[in-house]
């Protein structure tokens, strides 16, 4: 393996060499990647030019994968091992997907998440959509000619804390470093208001394949600062699809098909929606399997007519996003379609009847939301020296826990600004009681039951005292990702009780790893030589930016102070060489305890200045 | 040992300690303290660093949400002259406030049972307007008088209509799925 190169602390030319980082839109349908380059942001094709990637994934009988165009060439013939709109199945139990029975996969009904059962074996969600990204990665660094530094990956905004997991999951899985996970309105925003300089009230309205979205941001001087958001995990494009293809069923009066042909007039249901956009009707036309004919017509004035419900089902969480701003209608100053979906002439008469004024329908709702995903990478790699973009987003769904009788006691509320930290306080109910079950639910109904379960843990430890004389509080943390992070101690005795939370869904640890390591086909000592290689890099960028902060600040350090960072970070480089993997990584924990105080410092002084700012500059004018 | 940035909430934006405040400088002032230790600032920097941004920018909303809403702001003004405001124990209200409080109740039940969105859209206007009468007597009683005690009672009654507010919302929401 080749050594890796280390500059000179403060000597390192990295702070201002481009980072290469993209935006990628991981959608129900399609798939994006999108970069800055000479400050536009820019959607990057394949080789054939294409913008969109279909997020379809097969497994053929050879082994080999086939992501995209080829893979949706594949789905009328192949629907068993042919995974589309697997964005669906992110993050989900079986019995969360209502409708299994019109999907041509064999499920497996595994404890969390779903897997589907495939010719090359049972597949999980978060590998097929690994696929998906390992293919854009591959598509981007071979457009930008290097490593990608990080990304930035797009989810709904409605997505609860066990599809964001999974979605972080897969990008792990395809050997890439998340920046961020950027809520999809969000990343539509910041694409729409910099283009446009916008000031004010904009609603994002965002019907995609399989999800819808809603938020209320405000716009001013390039901070975005989401108000409320609300939306259906659960509903987009392809709910119009499946209307189309049940009536199709309906009209011809089919006898139950097989899934070939279920898949092929779900594809002539699409495609006669997609034609309904600029026509007034369409004709279906196709020779089933089974020797049945279809030739039907619909018009667009009969599909407005059998998605109508659809189209409200929108509408009840734009309402309720509204309320949750203490908005208006008439305080809307713009409301930007995004979504495929939104193409439909009857979505666009429905919202703009809504709001009282035509959409913006300007920039292609097809790209918008990675084009926004790109600005914001750009940001966070830290290309971009002015200060002038800042998205304040929120908690789609509230945090509670279960308590007596299976009731939630609401601890986070939903629409709460992240980053967030919320405490609880709880106690013991029984004499000498000495561990408590912790059950973490998310949703706002008031049932434990109704919400979605995410987590279970028990807190153990307790010293053993009377009823009610323990205190054990619960400190819940989002982090910018919308991630929950659960942590628990029992103040009166001082005692902390370590917890892990183990989550009720998603992958543990160890399942990354094996699914990492089959994805390789590789034996052991090249888990070892993958895990040395992140510890590498991990270590090399800790000590960039340690170097960086020391070069710009280290005048708020005393000699001696500095001096200890530095051998600190003399341990770390000589460690790079020679330790492995667990070593250098004691060894970059050690460096971040080093350089805590260091920290504290550099943010409180920045705080002191820019609240300072303005009288500092009149007095040097 | 660390010097923390600010020991209040109003420190930390460098406002005043008083109940009535500039809400335009409060906006400024966060969105201020935000684009400096807001997690996307740190993407690129080190675990230490980034485990501080995430704790300024968590205390900055925190202390944004408390200071914007005129309910949690007298509370917390009253914490900081250590006084309890004592609203899951002290449930002793005057007469009259009772009186309002059963005739609320009464028609949120009446215009639930009748379906009737815009009659609970009435009652919320009612209660915002009740409401702001409310927060005009605790910039006196806080900001003029240092009536604390009396304050105390005051915020009670907010932290009632508070309640009372979101149920209305929630029924509202509960009928619109219907």
């Amino acid at each position: 393996m080749a050594l890796l190169q280390i500059a000179e602390p403060g000597m390192s030319a990295a702070p201002h060499q481009h980072k290469l980082a993209v935006g990628i839109d991981l959608g129900t349908t399609n798939s994006l990647v999108a970069t800055v380059r000479s400050g536009m942001s820019t959607v990057l094709h394949d080789e054939e030019g294409h913008a969109l990637l279909p997020s379809v994934v097969h497994y053929l009988p050879d082994g080999s994968i086939d992501v995209g165009y080829a893979a949706q060439a594949q789905q009328s013939q192949d629907p068993h091992n042919t995974i589309v709109s697997v964005k669906r199945f992110m993050g989900r139990g079986l019995k969360d997907v209502g409708d299994t029975a019109q999907l041509p996969y064999k499920f497996v009904d595994t404890p969390g998440m779903l897997q589907i059962q495939t010719r090359v074996g049972k597949k999980s969600p978060v590998e097929v959509s690994a696929e998906i990204l390992k293919l854009l990665k591959q598509r981007a660094e071979k457009a930008l000619g290097g490593e990608l530094t990080g990304v930035v990956i797009t989810v709904p905004a409605y997505f609860d804390d066990a599809q964001r997991q999974a979605t972080k999951d897969a990008a792990r899985l395809a050997g890439l470093t998340v920046l961020r996970l950027l809520n999809e309105p969000t990343a539509a925003a910041v694409a729409y208001g910099l283009d446009n300089a916008s000031e004010g009230v904009y609603v994002i309205y965002d019907l995609g394949g399989g999800t819808f979205d809603v938020s209320i941001l405000r716009l001013s001087k390039g901070v975005f600062e989401v108000l409320a958001t609300n939306g259906d995990s659960a509903l987009g494009g392809d709910d119009f699809d499946r209307r189309i293809f049940c009536w199709i069923l309906e009209q011809a009066k089919l006898p139950p098909i097989n899934p070939e042909d279920t898949r092929s007039l779900l594809t002539k249901s699409r495609e006669a929606k997609e034609w309904l956009t600029d026509h007034a009707e369409a004709r279906i036309t196709s020779l089933l399997k089974s020797g049945d004919l279809v030739d039907l017509t619909l018009t667009s004035a009969k599909l407005k007519e059998l998605t109508q419900h659809l189209i409200a089902k929108t509408l009840n969480p734009t309402r309720k996003a509204l309320r949750d701003a203490g908005l208006g209608v008439e305080d809307v100053k713009g409301i930007v379609m995004v979504g495929g979906a939104t193409r439909m002439p009857q979505v666009r008469h429905a919202v703009a009847e809504f709001f009282g004024q035509d959409p913006l329908t300007n920039l292609d709702p097809d790209k918008v939301v990675a084009l926004g995903a790109a600005i914001q990478a750009n940001v966070l790699a830290g290309n971009r020296s002015e200060n002038d973009l800042l998205l304040l987003d929120v908690i789609p769904l509230s945090l509670g826990l279960e308590t007596m009788g299976g009731l939630t006691e609401r601890v986070i509320p939903r629409n709460s600004t992240l980053p967030i930290a919320r405490a609880q306080d709880f106690t013991t109910f029984k004499d000498g009681q000495t561990a408590m079950s912790i059950h973490v639910v998310q949703g706002e109904r008031e049932l434990v039951s109704d919400c979605r379960s995410l987590a279970r843990f028990e807190l153990r430890g307790i010293p053993p005292m009377a009823a009610g004389a323990a205190r054990i509080r619960v400190t819940f943390q989002v982090d910018a990702d919308g991630l929950l992070s659960v942590s628990a101690r029992e103040q009166t005795s001082g005692v902390e009780s370590h917890i892990t939370v183990k989550p009720s869904y998603g992958l543990s640890e160890d399942e990354i790893a094996d699914m990492l390591q089959s994805s390789f086909n590789a034996a052991e000592s090249d888990k070892q030589a993958r895990a040395l290689q992140e510890a590498r890099v991990d270590a090399e960028r800790l000590l960039e930016a340690i170097a960086f902060a020391l070069k710009q600040d280290g005048a708020l350090l005393s000699e001696v102070e500095k001096k200890e960072i530095e051998t600190s970070m003399e341990q770390l480089r000589n460690l790079m060489n020679t330790g492995n993997s667990h070593e250098i990584h004691d060894a970059v924990e050690a460096l971040n305890h080093a350089t805590e105080e260091f920290a504290a410092r550099r943010m409180d002084a920045s705080v002191r200045k820019a609240l300072a700012g303005q009288k500092l500059n009149t007095l040097e004018l | 040992m660390t010097q923390s940035i600010t020991q209040n909430h109003f420190e930390l934006f460098g406002l005043p300690a008083q109940f009535s405040i500039d809400l335009d400088k409060l906006n400024q002032q966060y969105r201020k303290v935000q684009s400096e230790v807001h997690p996307d600032r740190f993407a690129a920097a080190s675990g230490a660093e980034r485990l501080k941004s995430m704790q300024l920018a968590t205390q900055a909303n925190e202390a944004y949400q408390t200071l914007k809403h005129p309910t949690s702001r007298a509370r917390y003004l009253l914490q900081l002259h250590g006084i309890d405001t004592q609203e899951d124990t002290n449930t002793a209200m005057p007469g009259d406030f009772l009186m309002l409080q059963m005739e609320w109740r009464e028609a949120m039940e009446e215009a639930t049972d009748a379906r009737d969105i815009d009659a609970l859209e009435r009652l919320l206007a009612e209660m915002r307007k009740t409401g702001r009468q409310f927060q005009q007597d605790l910039q006196q009683q806080l900001d003029e008088n240092r009536a604390f005690e009396e304050a105390s009672g005051t915020v009670r009654k907010l932290s009632f209509i508070d309640k009372v507010q979101a149920d209305v919302e929630q029924t509202i929401s509960k009928l619109e799925d219907a």
